[in-house]
């Protein structure tokens, strides 16, 4: 009987293996926030969820165009004489308005240096699903694509679990601000050719997650060098397009392949995708696949029928996106808003001796803790990681999650959360570090550093004064 | 486009090069003649008319008018924060009062007769996902699924295409009105298994496309002790529950459950969607339903790939929870399809032409056997060329439907006005009596 049961709960291997990637430590801090979750009042030290990239600081503008907008819902008295045609187009092309409308969006956010085709964007279960689509219109089981670490801890799951395709890493380190280089993209590539792995593309994430970096023209120029060379395709990931909120700005691949269409075949790149991060609609599903080879559009076409957007987001998409006034607004005042939380967090930490990589993209910063680690091994981050989830109370993520080489780095997520948390999290880190120093300073520490420690504490009265409210708790003299 | 760079293609995929996509069929072919010469009532009235398109369009009005009553609660309206938390939730257990509604509908349109949790409802964008699904988890690439003959074309790329799984047939032919037996059962097995083809579960569909019949309570049961008796999964898609004519005409595997006390529950699974018994294929509403924890849970995981717009999750987690608005639907629907399919029957038995007995489903699976000059797979295409070409209607043949029987035809006829329908059985009308007068 026993056997029975067993036998007959028997699954596929893909059903059973952990191709998932729920075991990652990405997902453990997300299991402590959910199991004891900040609110000011019902919670107040509860975990606050930095391991989450949203995108929250600009719902304001949005909820005002939806309301000004009724015609964009096929729900409202306005807009549900559309309701029927919608309701029925199933057509896997996606309503003309929605394509033209992405596409077009697409282009303003890249400053109108570039020209977007609508016949060549396809739907796909969010940015998830396009990657995945890829992944099999691409490669065969076995066959790999190599991408630069860190990276996006689901693309293991995107691009493998149901594919079979690998994913092998291109090593970046912090020496050169883990900027991608043409040895790096050929070390992993002759590492494959040894182990007998045929590499059928580079999987770019610009910019990136979780650097907030953006790649500069001459590494692109390189990369896409490197892929024509190789005669490999080229998977741009560009979620995070709108989110570049400070110089230098972005340069997205579309414009390598507009322009220099004689070092670069066109065949080989693929843009991916979504509205969830540059808009903050990760329920709505939007995911984007554009390529410049008409196979692969007619191929990924045909399988986004496994994950299509539903027409009633593609009809508030299209009207949405086709109002170019409040396109140009969002894009301007979110840029300013992301600027402005990255610029509050980064400043906050520099002054109690945190660093973070030099970025200006994202919903997030790298955080650089290597010097607070007490070995610099991947234990040693675990162990500081583990302190930072259970008695600071922050879900910020593990570099290694992100298959980082290097020990003692976190992505630490700034734009999910309203001003009140991040000061909270701010006073936290702040709290945490300085506590760090002052458990040092016992150990023996040399006296100039104490005196480098309590100017820090000078300078706070004075500058943060500027950045928040005067009746923040960082200025009450209770914080030490 | 380039001058100086050897463009020596890069190969795809196998499986992008591949056809499993199944967009060569005939099934296709005739979309594409509808969709170069569309029938319009006043501007291309000798257009093809569409009859190879199971949709949904008779109960449009209900949902129209209850979106007009309804209309601050089912949008965002002004609540400020509606907006920005249904737009930021993408939790993969999809919003719970969509899940309740889901349920709770199912439960409605089996007339309570089956109970549903809504914690093992899985969301997927459309049923085409939910198979697609399941199959990657029930089995593994050269593995296969039993499904009885004839079958929803889709299914060859549904089940086939990425996951690297076969279909093996089970045939079903009009000396039993294409029911499905135990011995057709037993025959497919045994001819897997000589081919050395591991089958790890059975898929109906039920009530049936093409057939547009419900599956008989006796058949389930066999079906299911089938699976038991195998030990492999099966997996009932009951997109056109809410279809069938009679509500005490559709039996619901969750029924047979439910007098069994779900014994041997953990093998089975149920899709469905909203896009035929609510005509709302554009939205992309799917669910499974599985009995099986390990399943719901990899189910839920996978779904990722493949999630229910949380704008859409909003309107129907309304819409479906209201129970007069449910209740009034349902029945509303079945018996508007129930007066087109007595139409379509009768007009089509006027011009000599024979369906098979339906009681469920878009469409009524005609037989024109008899037109046949042999009973052959050539023959079928030829007349369905003609009928095409000459009586300009789109109807899917039965060889598209991996049908055994030659000269059988799908035939939709929820798509349309009655007007159009009118004007479609006039022309085959037309057609019959000029074959009767050459012959």
């Amino acid at each position: 009987m026993e056997h029975n049961k067993k036998q007959h709960q028997l699954l596929s291997r893909i059903a059973t293996n952990d191709g998932h990637g729920e075991n990652s430590p990405y997902f453990d801090g997300w299991k402590a926030y959910d199991s004891d979750p900040y609110h000011p009042t019902n919670n107040p030290n509860g975990v606050i969820q930095m391991g989450l990239a949203e995108n929250q600081l600009s719902f304001d503008l949005i909820q005002e165009w939806v309301v000004k907008n009724p015609t964009a819902s096929i729900c409202t008295a306005e807009g549900v004489s559309d309701f029927k045609d919608i309701a029925i187009f199933q057509d896997y092309h996606g309503l003309p308005k929605f394509r033209q409308a992405v596409a077009r969006f697409m282009e303003k956010v890249r400053g109108d240096k570039v020209s977007f085709d609508p016949d060549r964007i396809v739907m796909s279960g969010g940015a998830t699903g396009a990657q995945e689509t890829l992944a099999y219109c691409l490669a065969d089981p076995g066959e790999a694509f190599l991408v630069p670490t860190p990276y996006y801890p689901a693309f293991d799951r995107d691009l493998r679990w149901r594919t079979g395709v690998q994913l092998l890493p291109i090593v970046c380190e912090s020496s050169n601000d883990f900027k991608l280089t043409r040895e790096a993209m050929e070390t992993a590539y002759d590492k494959a050719q040894e182990s007998n792995i045929r590499v059928k593309g580079l999987l770019l994430n610009n910019p990136s997650n979780p650097l907030g970096t953006v790649m500069d023209r001459e590494t692109l120029q390189e990369a896409a060098n490197f892929i024509t060379e190789k005669n490999i395709h080229l998977v741009c990931d560009e979620i995070y397009a709108a989110t570049v909120f400070s110089q230098p700005g972005f340069i997205s691949i579309a414009e390598i392949v507009q322009e220099s269409s004689m070092k670069i075949n066109p065949e080989l790149v693929h843009i991916v995708y979504s509205l969830s991060k540059d808009l903050g609609f990760p329920g709505f599903r939007v995911g984007i696949l554009y390529s410049y080879n008409d196979s692969v559009v007619n191929c990924a076409r045909k399988m986004s029928s496994f994950g299509l957007v539903s027409t009633q987001t593609q009809q508030l998409i299209a009207t949405m996106l086709s109002d170019e006034i409040f396109v140009e607004k969002f894009i301007a005042e979110s840029s300013e808003r992301l600027s402005k939380r990255y610029n509050y967090f980064t400043r906050g930490l520099s002054q109690v001796g945190i660093g973070s990589l030099n970025s200006n993209a994202g919903l997030y910063f790298w955080m650089d803790l290597r010097r607070l680690l007490k070995e610099q091994t991947t234990d040693g981050e675990m162990e500081l990681w583990r302190v930072i989830i259970n008695e600071v109370k922050l879900n910020v993520s593990s570099g290694s999650s992100f298959h980082c080489s290097e020990p003692g780095w976190f992505r630490v997520c700034f734009a999910n959360m309203n001003d009140e948390t991040v000061r909270v999290a701010l006073r936290r880190i702040r709290n945490f570090v300085l506590q760090d120093k002052s458990a040092a300073k016992k150990q023996c520490r040399r006296r100039s550093k104490l005196e480098i420690s309590l100017s820090f504490r000078r300078r706070d009265d004075i500058i943060m004064g500027n950045v928040m409210s005067p009746h923040s708790p960082m200025s009450s003299p209770l914080v030490q | 486009m380039a001058i100086g760079i050897d463009k020596k293609s890069v190969s795809l995929s196998k499986v992008a090069i591949s056809d499993t996509h199944g967009e060569d069929s005939p099934y296709f072919a005739g979309w594409k003649a509808y969709d170069e010469n569309p029938y319009d009532e006043t501007s291309n009235p000798s257009g093809v008319i569409q009859m190879g398109l199971a949709e949904n369009q008779v109960s449009f009005d209900l949902l129209e008018d209850y979106l007009e009553k309804h209309s601050a609660s089912s949008n965002f309206g002004s609540k400020s924060s509606t907006f920005r938390e249904n737009a930021l939730f993408q939790d993969y257990h999809g919003l719970l009062s969509f899940r309740k509604a889901m349920a709770s509908f199912m439960e409605q349109i089996r007339g309570g007769r089956a109970k549903f949790n809504p914690e093992r409802v899985v969301i997927t964008a459309g049923a085409t996902a939910a198979n697609e699904l399941l199959t990657f988890i029930l089995a593994n690439p050269g593995d296969a699924l039993l499904v009885p003959t004839p079958y929803y074309p889709g299914f060859d790329r549904d089940l086939r295409w990425r996951t690297g799984v076969k279909i093996v047939l089970v045939h079903c032919d009009s000396s039993n009105n294409f029911q499905i037996t135990q011995e057709a059962l037993e025959a497919a097995y045994a001819d897997a298994e000589s081919q050395n083809i591991k089958i790890r579960g059975v898929l109906i569909t039920n009530p049936s496309n093409p057939l547009g019949a419900t599956i008989q309570r006796q058949a389930l049961e066999k079906i299911l002790d089938f699976a038991t008796e195998k030990n492999i999964h099966l997996v009932s898609d009951e997109i056109y529950s809410g279809s069938s004519f009679f509500s005490d005409e559709f039996v619901s595997i969750a029924e047979i459950l439910e007098a069994r006390n779900y014994q041997e529950a953990e093998r089975v699974h149920i899709v469905y969607s909203l896009s035929k018994d609510l005509g709302l294929p554009g939205f992309r509403v799917g669910t499974i339903y599985s009995y099986n924890d390990n399943v719901v849970t990899t189910a839920r995981r996978m779904s990722s790939f493949t999630l229910i717009s949380s704008q859409t999750q909003q309107l129907l987690a309304c819409m479906l929870s209201d129970k007069n608005f449910t209740d009034n639907y349902i029945e509303t629907n079945r018996k508007r399809l129930r007066k087109r399919y007595q139409m379509i029957v009768d007009g089509l038995r006027k011009a000599g032409i024979n369906c098979l007995d339906g009681n469920a489903g878009l469409f009524c699976w005609m037989n024109l056997s008899p037109l046949l000059e042999k009973p052959t797979l050539e023959c079928e295409l030829n007349l369905w060329k003609k009928i095409l070409h000459e009586v300009k209607l789109n109807i899917s043949p039965g060889s598209s439907c991996h049908c055994s029987e030659p000269g059988w035809f799908r035939v939709c006829f929820a798509n349309m006005s009655e007007q159009t329908l009118q004007v479609a059985l006039q022309r085959i009308h037309n057609f019959m009596e000029r074959r009767n007068s050459v012959s």
